[in-house]
């Protein structure tokens, strides 16, 4: 089968393997049935304490090993059917790996939409994006909920907590192993739910509770993008299925103004769920929830999910270089005005949702510049030494928590400020979270450096094509992904100092009650290290591989090949309109030459704050004092927040006002109310006709007659 | 000859029509209905003459009926007259707003 273009979309080799998947199903099924037990667990210790309280007083859910059972099946259940869901993504993976999977693998289960033109199957797609993402989503997700354990081992909401993080990995794997765009946004919407649930989980927070609002209110305006996408793709294609669907879209003219705006809108949605500028605000609020949630939902695997949808929509972005170059363009800008915020931040969580918002930006400077493989690359890399870096800050802020409870200080535990030399009590954080700390700043051979360098480069590598729509732009947007990339290293530098080095400023009972996180914490931020060192190296471009920095016969470029089937088509389109892209960055140098000098300029960083700043006295956060200048505009987020409140916000609230009382109960009531007074009037007068009168009733029925009579007649 | 019996016709019909509105006597105001039933039984039985016999079928049927609203009509005006020692329709005016 040849489509327009003349690709072949269909294997020739015959002779190759079957792709046998094994219970695929059972990858969506068992977080499902996870959260129906630790549901079922949390309904009953919802009960127990209400009835507690009614007798007046409050459940004691006892010390240690005592714990009701609603409390200690989770630590088995949760974990558990993670564990058996990435064991059963592993084994589909190793499947495909012995296979030449080229046309995806499509398995429906039954019909779920059927209405005349349009049908959506409840179908799931097994192809080399959507295993990866899965491996990711489980993989990460089971250390995570292991972590989990450890940390909210105290909480009352233990069985809910764990209902809803099990909840999110049933969505979450939906989103990306839907077959169609509607299954897809089954997924999008249910993760952005939890997101809420989570957000909110200490939901008797008034601040908690209102940032889980905003991140679903923020998130909404996305989807309303995204649904706009499938309206028309629907009136375009007809079909909303992945496989028939991209076979359609590859005959499309190149540039067309459908599919611009069709990736325009889709691109609102993925700006949404993933944080980008405009709508990234709701990221930093949404640190509100338990920290693994953050390392999870807000770092690791939900905010990539606008990547996915790119890089899963990669045939028609690649018709559309608006679109494209309107993806790189927020990507970029995102990547850079987040980081600039992170290097003022003084909340540890803060500093990583910044940081966080940023590297999201980097992704989508990769799926802008057509390396989608890039994209995902980095998507992969980040989830690792992001989901590190925030379960380390869990451990860090866990152990903070727990000195200041027991000397009763009410200091902020997540405050910086108050940290300092936790080097010494934590040493397996420090150590992890210094490896972390290396690969997102892109230091050689850690992972970031080899997805950051790689979207970095592609981005000149584009601009310099022979037939690039606007050269110049992306030559800004390289140097403003250089500029973002020193930052990078600068404010990861700060976090690290202020948190294990330099003197102690916790207080001197305090310091007493500081301590190391448990196993059950360390085990997974060991597993996420690495994880952060080694993941690089399976996508290392064929030009570095030829010198040292390639490490040689450890490593190959695995994964653009892997995922070539996603992308080869989007890659002919790209081809065929803009030729190869350049060899060459815009002042020289080839790719060899400008990976060393990224990774030189993030080590020089590095090094150079590291030693300047351990120098810095930082004053504890009660003795603080008021900042000035530019530092005040980027401690207070270039006051984001407070411009989209006086724009939109204010202005929403005095309509809806204006609405309600002017509107609503003034005009519409009104005019309800006025109807009903005069049929009453009309009524009032209209009886004054009944007079009871025998004879008069006979007179007008006569004359009645008369004039049927008369104008029947003439 | 069909000229004459339906001018007839009118002319009592028209009678009727005038005494049922004119008058207040219940009495009075239904033998004025049976004028006018009459009447029109008496066109119909003209019109027979040319048209066939439906007419005069007609007329039996609007006997009949007439006969079934005397045994009701008269019934009620029985009982009003019992009731308020009357038959002047003025007096009964309870059936309005």
């Amino acid at each position: 089968m040849y489509n327009a273009l003349g690709v072949g979309v269909q294997a020739t080799v015959e002779t190759a393997a079957q792709f046998q998947p094994f219970f695929p199903g059972l990858i969506i099924l068992l977080p499902l049935i996870g959260f129906l037990i630790n549901g079922a667990l949390a309904l009953r210790h919802a009960q127990a304490s209400a009835s507690a309280v009614r007798l007046g007083g409050e459940l004691d859910l006892g010390e240690g090993d005592h714990l009701p059972a609603t409390h200690t099946l989770p630590s088995y259940v949760a974990p558990g059917v993670m564990l058996m869901a990435f064991l059963i993504t592993s084994v589909n993976f190793a499947r495909m790996l012995s296979v030449e999977l080229h046309d995806p693998h499509v398995i429906e289960y039954w019909t779920w939409i059927a209405t005349g033109a349009f049908t959506v199957e409840a179908a799931i797609q097994l192809d080399q994006l959507s295993i990866l993402m899965a491996m990711i989503v489980t993989g990460v997700g089971f250390l995570i909920h292991l972590f989990s354990v450890g940390y909210m081992r105290d909480d009352a909401g233990y069985p809910r907590y764990f209902s809803y993080l099990n909840l999110f990995i049933f969505f979450m794997l939906v989103l990306v192993m839907g077959a169609s765009y509607p299954l897809m946004f089954v997924g999008w919407e249910g993760v952005g739910l939890c997101s809420y649930l989570l957000i909110g989980f200490w939901f008797s927070d008034r601040e908690k509770s209102d940032a889980g609002k905003k991140a679903f209110i923020v998130n909404r305006i996305g989807d309303f993008g995204f649904l706009i996408a499938m309206f028309l793709l629907f009136g375009m294609f007809g079909t909303l299925d992945f496989v028939p669907l991209f076979s359609q879209a590859a005959d499309l003219e190149y540039g067309s103004r459908l599919v611009t705006a069709v990736t325009l809108f889709l691109f609102l949605g993925a700006a949404g769920k993933s944080a980008q500028i405009p709508l990234y605000v709701w990221l930093p609020d949404a640190m509100a929830g338990p920290t693994p949630v953050s390392a999870l939902i807000h770092a690791a695997t939900m905010v990539t999910a606008g990547v996915y949808l790119v890089a899963r929509s990669s045939v028609l972005y690649a018709l559309s270089p608006i679109a494209s170059a309107t993806v790189a363009g927020v990507g970029v800008l995102t990547a850079l005005f987040a980081a600039t915020i992170a290097l003022k931040q003084n909340d540890i969580k803060k500093v990583l949702a910044y940081s966080t918002v940023s590297q999201l930006g980097y992704m989508f400077v990769g799926v802008g510049v057509g390396a989608y493989a890039a994209g995902i690359f980095h998507l992969m890399t980040h989830a690792f030494f992001k989901a590190l870096l925030f379960l380390g800050a869990g451990a860090v802020i866990h152990s903070m928590h727990r000195s200041l409870h027991r000397t009763n200080n009410h200091q902020d535990p997540q405050d910086m400020r108050n940290m300092g030399g936790l080097r010494a009590f934590m040493p397996i954080t420090w150590g992890t979270m210094w490896v972390a700390t290396f690969a997102i700043s892109g230091i050689w051979p850690f992972a970031g450096f080899f997805s950051k360098d790689e979207i970095i480069w592609q981005t000149a590598a584009f601009g310099g094509a022979a037939k690039a729509p606007y050269p110049m732009l992306y030559q800004v947007y390289w140097v403003i992904a250089l500029v973002a990339a020193i930052l990078t290293a600068f404010y990861m530098t700060r976090m690290m100092v202020m948190t294990f080095h330099g003197a102690s400023r916790t207080g001197v009972e305090e310091v007493k009650h500081l301590h190391e996180a448990p196993p059950v914490m360390w085990i997974p931020l060991i597993a996420l290290a690495l994880f952060s060192v080694v993941a690089g190296w399976i996508n290392v471009p064929e030009a570095l591989r030829e010198t040292f920095i390639g490490l040689g016969p450890l490593t190959g470029e695995w994964l653009h090949h892997w995922l070539e089937p996603i992308t080869e088509q989007a890659h002919h389109i790209q081809e065929l309109n803009l030729g190869e892209v350049a060899e060459q960055a815009p002042f020289g140098g080839g790719e060899v030459a400008w990976a060393l000098v990224s990774t030189t300029l993030a080590l020089v960083t590095v090094l150079a704050s590291f030693q300047f700043l351990r120098r810095q006295n930082v004053t504890v956060a009660a003795e603080d004092t008021e900042l000035s200048g530019l530092s005040k505009v980027l401690y207070n987020k270039w006051y984001v927040d407070e411009i989209y409140d006086r724009l939109i916000v204010q202005p929403l609230i005095k309509s809806s006002r204006f609405c309600w009382k002017v509107v609503d109960a003034k005009i519409i009531d009104g005019v309800v109310n006025g109807v009903g007074w005069a049929a009453r009037a009309l009524g009032f007068v209209v009886s004054m006709f009944q007079t009871g009168t025998v004879n008069m009733y006979a007179f007008v029925l006569t004359i009645g007659a008369l004039i049927i009579l008369g104008v029947s007649v003439f | 000859m069909i000229t004459e019996a339906l001018v007839l016709s009118a002319m009592i019909f028209v009678l009727g029509t005038f005494g049922v509105l004119v008058r207040r006597n219940a009495i009075i105001m239904f033998l004025c209905i049976e004028l006018q039933l009459n009447a029109v039984n008496l066109a119909f039985i003209a019109f027979s003459r040319l048209m066939g016999i439906d007419g005069q079928v007609f007329v039996f049927f609007v006997m009949t009926v007439a006969a079934a609203e005397a045994a009701v009509g008269l019934a009620i005006i029985i009982s009003v007259f019992r009731h308020y020692e009357t038959v002047n329709v003025d007096n009964f005016k309870l059936l309005r707003w």
